[in-house]
């Protein structure tokens, strides 16, 4: 799994999987199965995001919902104000999210990684802040957003959100796949070895930080912007709600972040353990689970599924990974 | 309008309110100023002593009396904590920084999850002699818990300050902070030290958090606040710094008190995470940074 | 004549109350074989770290080259010829041993135009001078503390430096492994490398050095040859303590 995977196959997987994602569109009449899977494919979204800078750089971002909340945003803003179409929404929030990581980034990515951490919870709840007091999308009491038509060839809206982030899905992975085969990975890699060492090596580490910064705030703020008609709400509480925070990091943690597949696995095992859990017994529950799992994989499991799978194969196969 | 009484009024209670916030960061001080704990959990945990406090409240004990029942409680937490940590993260070295930052951040989490399972979302208030009353100096009228507070923070603070400073062990401490290496050629344990050191950063909490909870009503949400206003204290005022702790947890308690009466509640909880931010911009190391 | 390759001029590095340096010039001649001696905290390593750029100066410049680096962020003084070792080795933990050399070469020399297998070559040739050839593909997290100091040269030398500072490479070698390490920053000189060597293996430094320096609370007490550092009263004081 170390090894570089052919890319083709990569793409014909990927190409699969959208078309999958749109047959069933068509396939299936109930809408429901298309609000789940909305939200788990957000997920994976999210965990993949997280990982480019958490995983890959090691510097653990706290603010997932700051970025998310920010996308919802800009596209609340730019409907109410434009009408903008969804595709618009998105382009403007992932420039948005990409601008927020770029400055949070400059303040704090030259200090110690817990610096970083704590700017990011502070940019959450000065966001949060400043959009409970803006009128204009709502403040604290939120805001309806009526969908427009969708677009052709789909009949429901909710079914059209669902490919358009079946394609999300395949542009973060594919970016975090690029990102962890290049050299930017390879440097990325070993600032978070040694970043004192990897400066002496060469290796333009804060450059290297930022970029990553950048990437993974767009793509979070960019997965944002689709919330808001999905919900057909959008409010300060829901949007910047501290679960999109912890989700994405321990999904990420819990998956593997040595690899881009690691925060797939993790988001599928943990999103489809969110839904069961909270159907079944309660929300608080649900949330609490995820708190125990992140907290005992961390300090048991520390390279995630991943770590585990590779470990068993190993016992199993008598030989090492090269 | 701008009120020069009302801004004198807003100044002697940020004073109060900063001392308190002194009391409740100056545990941050030590394990992530002194040991560089990455304590995102250290709000949680004040928040969870607030709650105790609250349950020995309903059995009829003074909030006071209960955090300093606390207080050896928390010590041993404390030190099973640290314990956790170090032989989980601080020993194996290398992505320790990340799974560090990560399990605290668990760990707050779920403490706020647990709280809420067991007490709900609602707000809980303690009843005391001194709560519900004010007391008139001058032209201004103070309540009588924030005055409370005031004296016990202080005087908090003022004693760890001095066992930092004066006794043996928290002079090994601050030493341990500094050259672990040298420490140990000394013959003394760093980790026992840290370990202990730790102990006392958490038995602090334990009266802190019925400071908490005698100045205001908590909810299991309020670790999110705090973690703005301990740490915008602890690095304002520079890691490791005592005394700085106190005098950047006044700053903060009067900016949040002045923006308070001039412009509403709303933008509150902003104001420590802004101060944080604009601390890391234009002066990282703090007030008085070592 | 050899010009100045590296200027340090008039250098003060203070932490809070402490001066760890206090106006240390020097000039590092190109191709020189340069030797740092003093006793534990005199100042050495820290003036590596001002020379590297991962401390900044608080008094003083730099100049490599000819252009004042004082400024300049670590990773760019790497790829203008600056590579070093650490005192205590700091590998990739997660990378074998030859990857935490292909980060030197593809992140320290710019633009090699090296393909695949050349670069191959190259580690692998540089890890057979340091006889770690043989563990090339373990993880480098599996060395011992002297392999990990020889990979530590290693991976500063895949740099192509034109300037490599070995800071106390030798710590814990054996003698014949010593006199190996020697001869191969020998063999570096010879190919035009300069060299600036911290040891406190005396035999080692006055062995290699054309030029020693000896530093006594940042501030340079002796200067001159091998030889004549050695005779001075003041360095001779510094290690041993001053004659009652």
């Amino acid at each position: 799994m170390a090894g570089a995977q052919r890319g083709s196959t990569f793409w014909i997987v990927a190409a699969l999987f959208v078309a999958a994602a749109a047959a069933a569109t068509f396939l299936i009449k109930n809408e429901y199965p298309f609000f789940a899977g909305y939200v788990i494919l957000q997920f994976i979204i999210l965990a993949t995001a997280w990982n480019i800078l958490g995983g890959y750089a090691g510097y653990v971002n706290f603010g997932t919902s700051a970025f998310f909340g920010l996308g919802v945003y800009t596209a609340v803003f730019l409907f109410k104000a434009t009408g903008a179409p969804l595709l618009v929404q998105i382009i403007a929030a992932t420039g948005v999210g990409a601008l927020l990581g770029f400055l949070v980034g400059l303040l704090t990515l030259r200090m110690r990684g817990i610096f970083f951490s704590i700017a990011t919870i502070a940019v959450t709840i000065i966001i949060e802040t400043f959009i409970i007091n803006w009128k204009f999308v709502g403040g604290a009491s939120g805001i309806q957003m009526i969908r427009p038509a969708a677009m052709p060839p789909f009949d429901s809206y909710i079914k059209m959100l669902f490919v358009n982030s079946a394609v999300m899905v395949v542009i973060a992975v594919a970016l975090a796949r690029f990102i962890q085969g290049s050299w930017i990975g390879r440097g990325l890699q070993a600032l978070r070895d040694d970043e004192m060492a990897a400066e002496c090596t060469g290796v333009p580490t804060l450059k290297l930080k930022l970029t990553a910064c950048v990437i993974s705030g767009a793509l979070m703020s960019a997965v944002g912007a689709p919330n808001a008609m999905y919900l057909s709400y959008a409010d300060p509480a829901s949007a910047f709600n501290l679960n999109y925070s912890v989700s994405a990091l321990a999904m990420a943690l819990i998956g593997g972040t040595a690899h881009w597949i690691g925060p797939i696995l993790g988001a599928l095992l943990l999103s489809v353990t969110q839904q069961l859990l909270t159907v079944t017994i309660s929300s608080e529950v649900n949330v609490l689970v995820l708190g125990l799992m992140l907290v005992l994989f961390v300090v048991g499991a520390p390279e995630g599924i991943l770590g585990l799978y590779r470990r068993a194969r190993t016992r199993i196969g008598g030989k090492s990974q090269p | 309008m701008f009120s020069f009484e009302l801004l004198l009024d807003a100044i002697v209670l940020g004073l109060l309110v900063g001392c308190f916030y002194a009391a409740v960061s100056i545990g941050l001080s030590v394990s992530f100023g002194l040991l560089d704990v990455p304590h995102v959990a250290h709000p949680a945990f004040l928040v969870l002593a607030a709650y105790g406090t609250y349950v020995l409240n309903q059995l009829g004990i003074d909030p006071i009396i209960a955090g300093l029942m606390l207080t050896p409680v928390f010590f041993v937490f404390g030190i099973l904590a640290y314990r956790l940590y170090y032989e989980t993260f601080e020993r194996r070295g290398s992505d320790a920084g990340v799974r560090g930052i990560a399990f605290f951040f668990g760990v707050a989490f779920v403490i706020e999850v647990v709280i809420i399972l067991i007490f709900g979302v609602d707000q809980r208030t303690v009843q005391a002699l001194y709560i519900g009353k004010s007391i008139d100096i001058g032209d201004m009228r103070i309540p009588m818990r924030l005055l409370v507070a005031f004296v016990v923070a202080l005087t908090l603070t003022g004693l760890l300050t001095l066992y930092l400073a004066r006794t043996f062990t928290g002079r090994a401490i601050r030493a341990v902070a500094q050259d672990e290496m040298a420490l140990r050629l000394m013959g003394a344990n760093p980790v026992a030290i840290k370990q202990w050191a730790f102990g006392i950063a958490t038995a602090v909490l334990g009266l802190a958090g019925a400071l908490l909870i005698i100045v205001s009503p908590v909810d299991p949400t309020l670790d999110r606040t705090y973690i703005g206003r301990t740490f915008c204290v602890v690095v304002m005022a520079g890691l490791g710094s005592m005394t700085g702790t106190l005098v950047a947890a006044i700053i903060l308690g009067v900016a949040e008190s002045i923006v308070l009466t001039l412009y509403g509640a709303s933008w509150a909880p902003a104001i420590s995470f802004a101060m944080l931010l604009a601390v890391l911009a234009v002066r990282p190391q703090g007030l008085f940074g070592r | 004549m050899s010009e100045a390759l590296l200027e340090v001029d008039g250098v003060t590095k203070r932490f809070g109350g402490f001066t760890a340096l206090d106006s240390v010039s020097v000039s590092i001649r190109s191709g020189e074989r340069f030797g740092l001696v003093g006793p534990n905290g005199s100042g050495k390593t820290t003036l590596i770290n001002c020379i590297s750029g991962v401390l900044s100066l608080d008094a003083g410049r730099i100049s490599f080259l000819g252009q004042d680096i004082s400024t300049l962020p670590t990773y760019v003084r790497t790829r203008r010829g600056i590579a070093r070792s650490f005192q205590i080795p700091r590998p990739f933990k997660s990378m074998t041993v030859v990857e935490n050399l292909m980060v030197a070469l593809d992140f320290a020399v710019v633009g090699h135009g090296l393909a695949e297998g050349e670069r191959h070559q190259e580690v692998m040739s540089l890890l057979d001078r340091m006889g770690l050839a043989a563990k090339a593909f373990r993880p480098s997290s599996e060395l011992s503390q002297v392999e990990l100091r020889k990979m530590e040269l290693a991976r500063a030398m895949a740099a192509r430096p034109k300037l490599l500072i070995s800071d106390e490479a030798m710590a814990g070698l054996s003698s014949s492994e010593i006199d190996e390490v020697l001869d191969l920053l020998v063999k570096l000189n010879g190919d035009g490398i300069t060299i600036i060597m911290i040891e406190h293996i005396m035999h080692a430094v006055m062995r290699f050095s054309e030029r020693v320096m000896c530093l006594d609370a940042g501030r340079i007490i002796a200067y001159g040859t091998p030889a004549e550092v050695m005779a001075e009263k003041r360095v001779q004081e510094a290690y041993l303590g001053a004659q009652a």
